[in-house]
């Protein structure tokens, strides 16, 4: 039981990260790709309608995590308490910015929202590759279950390292590139004319230094901690993950050479969600590892609530994950296709 | 500084400060609904274009809801993590099922029903808006389950070690405080939905602009207010006040002040309780109501107090007596407003009478301070425990979290709130000024218009 809430936690952060990360790419991207006012708003609309329901999968899952680990989530909430402060208030900017841009018609207020959208997008994505990096690298974790860690020390990796050290910074990159990359794809799927041009070109180049950070994250992460090779070695057949991974790869430089952008924007999920089930393979069955002491590790089978709450739990998730699956399909369907350059006032 | 006060600080405001946001969105939900039925059902058009103009005040009043609610569920962990572990085998189902039942039915359909009317027949749309009232009220529910369990444990076993497990996924869901609370909070949201609609129509009215929606909003708006401030006291009110104090009689007599067990207990109607005497100063009081109101006799005898260990009784009592009068208070005086508007509604005055346009207009953020002052009340009337009877607040909160870096968050969200206060209050200003779009020609009221789903795709 402990193993499904695992993996049901991991699909539900997986599916943030790919939903959310579409539009927080678009975000980064925002001031590089966007000449004019028509193209910011081309943006702006491809995620207009659905930026606030991939958010949501954040929640869901953070509150997933609660109901089935709520050791971990105690412990890791409050231990990463700075960070995650700064997360809310990235968000709180992010979610404000999109929302009062529509309502106000001035170019100085537009202006303003259109920098805190490009900055708390471009700071989320860092923080939240620090973030699951600080998770695979481990932290001090005290006999209580307990930690605090401040947002950086030496930047030396360490028992006690900071929120950020080389290694997180790295897995904060990865996060910057990877969802730029992705946000530039989804863009290409969604924007026409020279909008589209950009954003591929861009894409093209971006791929670049997404396969020299992902192999540099690789091989960081196999030095920070080398128990993370342990499931691979004894069940080989994992070895699928990272395979998955370069094909992705491959496959998202392919499909935009050949145009084919929905396709490459598709291999850009896969890419990001192979990358995260392949960190979440080198952690299980830990849910957070310490950096002082394997024995003081937060597992699965010390932090996993009572079983009659596991057990009913699953009856409602299922059933809710249906309900949630039929809306985004629905969601995405009627928002289908092309964003259109009709000039009209943007709004409700 | 004390940890203990400025996490509570840290939570307090937060969670105030948030649920300025959805107590009206909650309320006018349901009321665009109504709108849109209205609208629908007489085939008038008007009532269209009220709920297009109110879907606008909707979308940045649930921005600002789900921006500031976020923080909610993270400081369970973050500030109160002591409470998050130990309670989370309970209220972890709750919290999770909020995200999973509600957050994407919301955001899904609240898409669908800004974006794309055009794309949508009218009863899809209908169905769309109908589906974010459901969303955004089964939010509530779950939300209100996880406090009710902090006000009134239920289906739960407290294991050795201290944490708490889930006996029962129907009982946690079925306590009775629950759905007591739940009615009676419901009704609060429609009362503030109500007295914003009636305001802004009210000023349409009387600055003689818009006139023909003003007089619509005041319709709904005095209507709709007229029927959740009577329900707010009657009977949703009266049971809850009632089974709290059959349940948390400290509650009670902190929030009425009653300091000595008596038959026949007063009702307070002002006054300042005086900590050192044990007593109200300058007390304006009724004799036996508070007895008839919890017993329906007036000579039962009420618990004050005194039956209670002085290290049960709520912490900041002032703060809870206070509260709970501002709360009724001002539902008292609602009632009387509606009434009167209601009346002179019915007498088809009710557009010309601006001694009472004037206090419908003034009144709107009236009920965001009941509501809040409400909350406090139920909240404050839990202390000092954080289960109720089972864990105090002091055994709650996280002490890994120095009192620095709590006050360093504490002062962030303070001045980010005080900036989206303001953006808030220009943002729905200027719709407000702006006015509803003007209604469409009968001949093609579908088609005239600018189409925002043909802007987000040319599918």
């Amino acid at each position: 039981m402990g193993a499904i809430w695992f993996w049901i936690v991991a699909v539900m952060i997986a599916a943030y990260v790919v939903l959310d990360g579409f539009d927080i790419g678009v975000g980064i991207l925002y001031p590089l790709l966007a000449r004019t006012e028509e193209d910011r708003r081309v943006m702006m609309r491809s995620i207009g309608p659905v930026w606030d329901g991939n958010e949501v999968w954040l929640l869901a899952g953070g509150g997933t995590l609660y109901f089935a680990f709520p050791l971990l989530y105690a412990s890791a909430f409050s231990g990463f308490y700075l960070p995650l402060m700064i997360v809310l208030w990235l968000l709180i900017g992010r979610g404000v910015s999109i929302e009062l841009r529509m309502h106000m018609d001035n170019a100085v207020w537009r202006s303003l929202f259109d920098g805190i959208f490009f900055l708390s997008s471009a700071l989320l994505a860092i923080f939240l590759g620090a973030a699951l990096a600080n998770v695979v690298r481990g932290v001090p974790i005290g006999a209580d279950q307990y930690f605090f860690l401040p947002l950086w020390t030496n930047w030396q990796v360490g028992p006690h390292p900071g929120i950020l050290d080389w290694y997180t910074v790295i897995g904060g990159l990865v996060a910057f590139i990877a969802l730029a990359t992705h946000g530039a794809l989804y863009l290409a799927t969604k924007a026409t004319g020279e909008l589209e041009e950009r954003a591929a070109k861009f894409s093209q180049k971006a791929w670049i230094a997404l396969c020299a950070i992902t192999v540099v994250s690789l091989i960081a992460t196999v030095l920070v901690r080398r128990s993370t090779l342990d499931n691979y070695n004894n069940h080989p057949i994992l070895f699928a993950i990272p395979v998955l991974v370069v094909s992705s790869l491959i496959g998202i430089r392919t499909f935009s050479a050949r145009r084919e952008h929905l396709k490459a924007f598709l291999s850009s999920c896969l890419y990001l969600t192979m990358m995260l089930v392949g960190a979440c393979t080198g952690l299980y069955p830990t849910v957070l590892p310490s950096s002082v002491d394997a024995a003081g590790d937060i597992t699965i089978a010390k932090s996993l609530t009572g079983t009659y709450a596991t057990h009913v739990g699953l009856i409602w998730w299922a059933f809710g994950m249906l309900l949630a699956a039929g809306y985004f399909a629905m969601s995405y369907w009627m928002f289908r296709g092309k964003v259109s350059t009709d000039p009209d006032g943007y709004g409700h | 500084m004390d940890a203990l006060l400025l996490h509570r600080i840290h939570f307090a405001f937060t969670i105030t400060f948030h649920y300025l946001f959805p107590q009206l969105t909650m309320g006018l939900a349901l009321l665009i609904v109504i709108l849109k039925t209205i609208g629908i059902t007489r085939a008038d058009e008007r009532y269209n274009q009220a709920a297009r103009f109110w879907a606008k005040i909707f979308a940045i009043n649930f921005v600002l809801g789900v921006v500031t609610g976020i923080p909610m569920e993270f400081q369970f962990g973050t500030n109160w993590s002591e409470f998050a572990r130990r309670t989370g085998g309970v209220i972890g189902q709750p919290l999770a099922m909020e995200g999973v039942f509600s957050f994407f039915l919301e955001s899904t359909f609240l898409g669908l029903f800004l974006f794309a009317e055009k794309r949508l027949s009218r009863w899809a749309h209908w169905g769309a808006a109908f589906m974010v009232f459901v969303g955004s009220w089964i939010s509530g529910f779950f939300i209100i389950v996880t406090d009710a369990w902090m006000q009134h444990p239920v289906a739960y076993r407290l294991l050795p070690n201290g944490t708490f497990e889930l006996t029962s996924f129907w009982g946690l869901l079925m306590n009775p405080w629950a759905w007591l609370q739940y009615a009676h909070n419901m009704c609060g949201t429609v009362v503030t939905a109500a007295f914003v609609m009636s305001a802004v129509g009210a000023l349409y009215v009387l600055d003689k602009r818009h006139t023909e929606s003003g007089r619509l909003f005041l319709r709904v708006g005095v209507i709709a207010g007229l029927i959740s401030c009577v329900m707010i006291i009657f009977p949703t009110g009266d049971l809850h006040g009632r089974y709290v104090a059959k349940n948390q009689p400290a509650a009670i007599a902190g929030m009425e002040g009653l300091f000595h067990t008596q038959k026949g207990a007063p009702v307070v109607l002002m006054g300042q309780p005086d900590m050192e005497q044990q007593r109200i100063d300058n007390p304006l009081v009724v004799n036996n109501v508070l007895s008839f109101l919890i017993y329906g006799t007036t000579s039962a005898e009420v618990k004050g107090l005194d039956q209670i260990p002085r290290d049960q009784w709520p912490t900041t009592l002032p703060l809870l007596f206070y509260s709970y009068h501002i709360m009724a208070g001002l539902g008292t005086y609602f009632v009387f407003l509606m009434i009167v508007a209601a009346l002179l509604l019915w007498r088809g005055k009710l557009f010309t009478t601006s001694w009472i346009l004037w206090p419908i207009l003034l009144s709107f953020p009236l009920p965001y301070i009941a509501n809040i002052a409400g909350w406090m009340t139920a909240e404050i009337g839990r202390q000092p425990w954080i289960v109720y009877k089972l864990m105090r607040t002091a055994q709650g909160y996280s002490t890994h979290v120095s009192v620095a870096n709590s006050l360093f968050t504490l002062l962030g969200f303070l001045g980010l709130y005080s900036l989206l206060s303001v953006l808030w209050i220009v943002v729905v200003y200027r719709i407000i000024e702006i006015g509803p779009d003007p209604v469409d020609p009968p001949t093609g009221p579908r088609t005239s218009k600018p189409d925002p789903a043909r802007e987000l795709t040319n599918a």
